[in-house]
């Protein structure tokens, strides 16, 4: 071990006890919170990047690449989740995810309608309670958007404003809870920065349920179901790689150096996811596409997710190298097994989610954490119990609330609904001509 | 008189356009078409899933003409489209029983 590594861990282990006092100085002290107008102005534009992100964002990226008869109803979908979720997280969500405590599992309904949940910061915070509040809301608010890629072309709209409803409350309210609310896996030692676990991996395999319990579109491997529009592919992608600043740099709630490191690191992750994939893909296929980049720039944005605060920029370079390298071949996964995951949520979300929390485990050195490569194994092992829990849960859970949606309204909607287009058949709307 | 109908590579369009209308031909009706002969399609690949596009786009031109043009006609289009590679085209020539021009009412070798 060279004498400057030596020096890197003794730096981020005297900074890691730094942060344990000062956060439990601040635990401790009576009254401590006063509102610093940088860190609040910094998370309330962080919570409108993040939106952002969700519409127009994930809205284009995902629309561009379906058929053109169902392009109004795939932005229909992260529209619609944007509308569900912010309403379902002030009655009831926020208070189930960071709401007081109930045996590590869930908070509590103390908060229900943000009762208590006003402008004052809470104790050792900067920032109004509202303002978290609200950036939480644009992340739930994505989460379920993502997961709409794996059931677009084909899922009855009625049957996802029910799913989108129930996924926040049962799956993603304790998720979040688990990780960042004060349940077992944040008090475990799991770091996830921005929610590699929570937001991507969840929504990844939430994906993989959805395209298992749904079934394959109609004529999927027969028919063309090449994108048609790759331009708004390419803004969408950029929207969200613009937008992630928000949801990466925003969750050190504060600007302050972390903020900036954070920043850092997802913006080379993912230019270098974007090169992996492209290299990849070159040395593979023959030519480099323009799909690929915008895939594997997302690739590195996912990877680098739950790592941002944590790692260095060399660091996060690599992080985002194995992203576009591994969610590629994520994606051929869907091939081999034979399901339908139409835009690939668990090839780039799930699986670039997994390498991120894992490779959180390996590189993290600052901001408090520290992996593998920087003298602490027991982290890796943090990280893949993190991991296997959430697949475990967030399958599972799904695949119930599938069944339940399905029982009910219906999940799909008819073969010749499906062959008309959702735009016409869901909405009797058309987007072009 | 002879109708003349060409299939040929998009981007030749304006050569053989040129071309005509440097030998004298008064007019043309073209149209954007897909068809495939020898050339078939080709491959497009989106996240490594490939697609085989097996209709390809071509412009058809269709030319109605005296017969003593069509000869000069048949020549000028081959060579004005012709590339040397696979894809370059057909041009079909058929016998035209009747021209008639709406505004005048003229009509055949008058009309064409």
């Amino acid at each position: 071990m060279s004498g400057d590594q030596q020096h890197k861990i003794g730096v981020s282990i005297f900074s890691f006890l730094v942060m344990l006092g000062l956060s439990s100085t601040s635990a401790y002290a009576e009254s401590s919170s006063v509102i610093n107008s940088g860190d609040t102005a910094w998370v309330l534009l962080s919570s409108a990047l993040v939106l952002a992100m969700t519409i127009p964002g994930l809205a284009l990226f995902y629309g561009g690449m379906v058929r053109s008869k169902n392009i109004l109803s795939t932005m229909m979908h992260s529209f619609i989740a944007v509308c569900t979720v912010s309403v379902a997280w002030v009655l009831w969500g926020y208070s189930l995810a960071f709401g007081p405590d109930v045996g590590g599992v869930i908070g509590n309904l103390d908060w229900v309608g943000l009762k208590g949940v006003g402008p004052e910061p809470t104790e050792g915070s900067t920032i109004p309670h509202l303002a978290f509040m609200v950036f939480q809301l644009m992340f739930a608010s994505i989460t379920v958007a993502l997961i709409s890629g794996a059931i677009a072309e084909r899922m009855n709209f009625g049957a996802f404003v029910l799913f989108s409803l129930l996924w926040v409350t049962f799956i993603y309210a304790p998720l979040a809870h688990w990780v960042w609310g004060g349940g077992w896996l944040g008090g475990f030692g799991e770091l996830d920065f921005a929610g590699g676990t929570v937001v991507h991996i969840s929504s990844g395999v939430a994906a993989l349920a959805c395209a298992l319990v749904l079934g394959k579109r109609h004529g999927y491997g027969q028919e063309n179901m090449s994108p048609h529009n790759l331009p708004l592919t390419v803004v969408g992608a950029s929207l969200l790689w613009v937008g992630w600043f928000g949801f990466n740099a925003g969750s050190a709630l504060a600007a302050d150096g972390i903020a900036a490191s954070a920043f850092v690191a997802t913006h080379v992750a993912t230019a270098s996811g974007a090169l992996a994939w492209l290299a990849v893909e070159w040395i593979y296929r023959g030519k480099p596409t323009v799909l690929g980049a915008a895939s594997g720039a997302v690739s590195g944005l996912v990877a680098i997710t739950p790592a941002a605060g944590f790692v260095g920029p060399v660091s996060a370079i690599l992080i985002g190298l194995g992203g576009g390298v591994i969610c590629y071949l994520g994606v051929f996964l869907k091939n081999k097994m034979g399901y339908d995951d139409a835009l690939d949520v668990l090839g780039i979300h799930g699986i670039g989610g997994t390498w991120g929390a894992l490779a959180t485990g390996l590189f993290a050195s600052v901001g408090g954490g520290t992996g593998l490569f920087f003298g602490n194994p027991g982290q890796l092992l943090i990280q893949a119990i993190g991991v296997f829990a959430t697949w475990v849960f967030a399958f599972v859970g799904t695949y119930i609330i599938l069944k339940v949606v399905d029982g009910t309204v219906g999940l799909r909607v008819s073969k010749e609904d499906e062959v008309l287009g959702l735009d016409l058949s869901q909405h009797s709307e058309r987007a072009y001509g | 008189m002879k109708l003349i109908q060409a299939i040929i590579k998009p981007f030749k369009l304006d050569e053989v356009k040129d071309a005509l209308i440097e030998l004298g031909v008064q007019g043309m009706t073209v149209v954007e078409v897909k068809g495939f002969g020898r050339q078939k399609g080709h491959k497009e690949t989106y996240r490594g899933t490939e697609y085989q596009i097996e209709f390809v786009p071509k412009i058809k031109l269709e030319i109605a003409v005296a017969d003593t043009m069509v000869q000069q006609v048949i020549e000028t289009i081959g060579r004005a489209a012709k590339t040397g590679s696979i894809g370059d085209g057909k041009i079909f020539v058929s016998d035209l029983n009747q021209v008639i021009r709406i505004r005048t009412g003229e009509s055949d070798e008058s009309a064409v």
